[in-house]
């Protein structure tokens, strides 16, 4: 499903070059759910970003879903982004002048979906997570689990076949953390949807099927 | 899509109230400026009442004499010239000639009224379309014959004689010499130069000497042409026949070329303000207009910039999301000069509101008399040009900018 080939990152300042990421190659297949985890600045950040094409490599090759990605253009790589990959980030990133059914429905207005539809795949997505009864309800009106579950319908509102979840569950308090992990687990199970979740805490990790281990930029696991 | 982009609009002017106040102040400052300008230029070079034949009418305001060592002398016309040159043309139907306003003062009461007279002939009257309130205008007879007698306007009969009284065959005195009146006119507004007077007078009664042969003089004349497209033939009979007419002896030792135009109303402005003899102005007009309302837009164009960049810099983790799940930087750009758009827009309708307030002010005020400003169609479609120009001019680049933020860059900044 996604393909990683000696993949680099290079960080250049006028003075200094720092390597963010080393030589990762790295195979995920449909349908797996793999935990990405290292110490803080060890580049897990970094290669998720890579693996959504939220960011580039000094060097190395891309595949997803057998498809090269580095000759893409702006708005082939919007495209893509948007058929191909939902995100979920630490901090949900949600907008908060738009109400919960709103930011649902984001990836959707990119698509040539009526507000109809819409509507519908969003409320749909929103009930998924256990929140269509909040729909009406800005952000800011709602908790750190709401939010994250409402940044969760927003990435599968589209059906995408990846998720890519930055530190899901890292603002939220462990009970919160396990009933974000369950949708995720839920997700990748009953819809065979491939997700990678960059995280810090072991028990969240090995609740997925494989581990990855960075170190300094370099995969150790 | 569309109704996405206005509830973030509105939620991004609710969220930062005076940087929105700011923004809409000036917005609709500016715009309130450039609509009354528009109504007013509007009604100077384009006036509806009494001259509702200026497609088919041409004007002669000036006559100028130029020398080769670069002197200017520059006048009215007389009425001599006027009827033995402009006359002989074969194209016009019609031929009013009048002259420039002289002011008289008539007491009522001890009280002192400033009449503008005008003098003509009898074809304003068919070539300016004024409304009579009681009466007529005199006839080509009684001018023919040099009667006293007198079209005014309706301020000066409620002056003169005070509301709601019959004056058709009263008498009015100005310079002390008796009128009697035929007529009495809505009024028409003093900036309307050529039509405008509180007192029409035959030209034969005037005290300058009509027959007198000089070129120069106080008169003007209106052209009318059988229909619009014959306007070109007969501005273009005008001046082939201006080539012909001999320079008068007096004249022929210091000058050695005459001017006098055919132009049409709007180009009597610009060539009074804007051009001279060989040149009519337009372009200058056209120019001026164009830099100073760039000018004039430039200040809350730079201010509303300023306001979007900030804004932009506050919005960049929607700017990351939006881009991370499809938007292209172009589809951003778009969002972006939309909702600027919609804040302009905003500011167009307090413009609009305020225009009204302000020329419900300047009319009932009474600074320029009778004039009757208002906003029309063709005002209303300048604003609406001015909003959209506006709203791009001041949201291009801060949408330029935000698009080519990069999506990790725009996250992390939150």
């Amino acid at each position: 499903m996604i393909r990683l080939q000696n993949i680099e990152k290079v960080y250049r300042t006028d003075t200094i070059e720092t390597l963010a990421l080393n030589s990762i190659s790295l195979d995920i297949a449909k349908g797996e759910f793999l935990s990405i985890m290292g110490p803080s600045g060890c580049g897990k950040s970094t290669l998720l970003n890579i693996m959504g094409l939220l960011d580039t490599p000094s060097r190395g090759d891309i595949k997803i879903s057998d498809q090269k990605t580095d000759h893409l253009t702006d708005k082939q790589l919007a495209q893509f982004r948007n058929q191909k990959l939902g995100f979920i980030f630490q901090s949900y990133h949600l907008i908060n002048d738009l109400q919960v059914l709103d930011n649902v429905e984001l990836p959707l207005l990119y698509r040539n979906t009526t507000a109809k539809e819409r509507k519908m795949l969003a409320t749909e997505a929103l009930e998924k997570v256990g929140l269509s009864n909040r729909i009406k309800h800005f952000p800011t009106q709602l908790s750190g689990g709401q939010r994250q579950r409402v940044a969760i319908a927003r990435a599968i509102v589209g059906r995408p076949e990846i998720i890519l979840a930055d530190e899901p569950t890292g603002n939220l308090d462990s009970a919160m953390g396990n009933e974000i992990m369950e949708i995720l687990i839920n997700l990748n199970r009953n819809e065979g949807t491939t997700i990678v979740m960059v995280t810090h805490d072991e028990n969240m990790a090995h609740k997925t099927h494989r581990l990855v281990r960075l170190f300094d930029g370099s995969q150790v696991q | 899509m569309l109704k996405n982009y206005f509830k973030i609009a509105i939620a991004v002017l609710r969220r930062r109230k005076f940087f929105t106040f700011i923004s809409l102040f000036g917005i609709s400052l500016t715009l309130t400026v450039l609509m009354v300008l528009t109504a007013f230029i509007e009604k100077v070079t384009n006036p509806v009442y009494p001259g509702d034949k200026n497609s088919r009418s041409l004007y002669i305001k000036r006559l100028t004499y130029t020398s080769k060592k670069g002197w200017i002398n520059s006048g009215g016309s007389s009425f001599y010239f006027l009827t033995h040159y402009a006359g002989s043309l074969k194209t016009p139907v019609k031929m009013a000639i009048v002259s420039r306003n002289t002011s008289s003062n008539a007491y009522v009461n001890n009280k002192k009224i400033v009449i503008d007279i005008k003098y003509t002939n009898a074809d304003l009257w068919n070539i300016a379309n004024y409304q009579f309130i009681e009466g007529k205008s005199f006839t080509p007879d009684q001018i023919n014959k040099a009667d006293r007698v007198a079209v005014i306007s309706e301020r000066t009969r409620n002056e003169y004689f005070g509301d709601a009284v019959t004056v058709v065959g009263k008498y009015i005195e100005a310079d002390n010499i008796s009128y009697r009146i035929t007529g009495v006119i809505k009024n028409v507004p003093e900036i309307e130069e050529v039509f405008y007077a509180n007192m029409f007078l035959p030209y034969t009664v005037a005290k300058s000497d009509y027959r007198n042969k000089d070129f120069w003089g106080d008169y003007s004349a209106i052209l009318l042409s059988p229909s619009e497209q014959m306007v070109t033939k007969m501005r273009t009979e005008y001046e082939q026949m201006v080539t012909r007419i001999p320079i008068p002896d007096n004249m022929k030792k210091d000058f050695d070329t005459l001017h006098s135009d055919a132009d049409t109303y709007f180009e009597t402005f610009t060539r009074g303000f804007f051009g001279n003899a060989d040149n009519v102005g337009y372009v200058r007009f056209l120019l001026f207009m164009s830099l100073f309302v760039l000018l004039f837009m430039l200040l809350p164009t730079v201010n509303l910039v300023n306001v979007n960049i900030t804004r932009i810099m506050e919005r960049s983790s929607e700017i990351g999301v939006r881009k991370a799940f499809g938007a292209s930087s172009k589809t951003l750009v778009y969002q972006f000069i939309t909702e600027n758009i919609i804040l302009t827009i905003l500011g167009g309708i307090i413009g609009v509101i305020l225009t009204i307030v302000i020329l419900q002010v300047i009319n009932s005020s009474g600074l320029i008399p009778d004039l009757d400003l208002n906003i029309n169609p063709l005002v209303l479609l300048y604003s609406l040009l001015a909003c959209l120009f506006f709203g791009l001019l001041s949201g291009v680049y801060p949408a330029w900018r935000m698009s080519r933020l990069n999506v990790v860059t725009a996250l992390k900044a939150q």
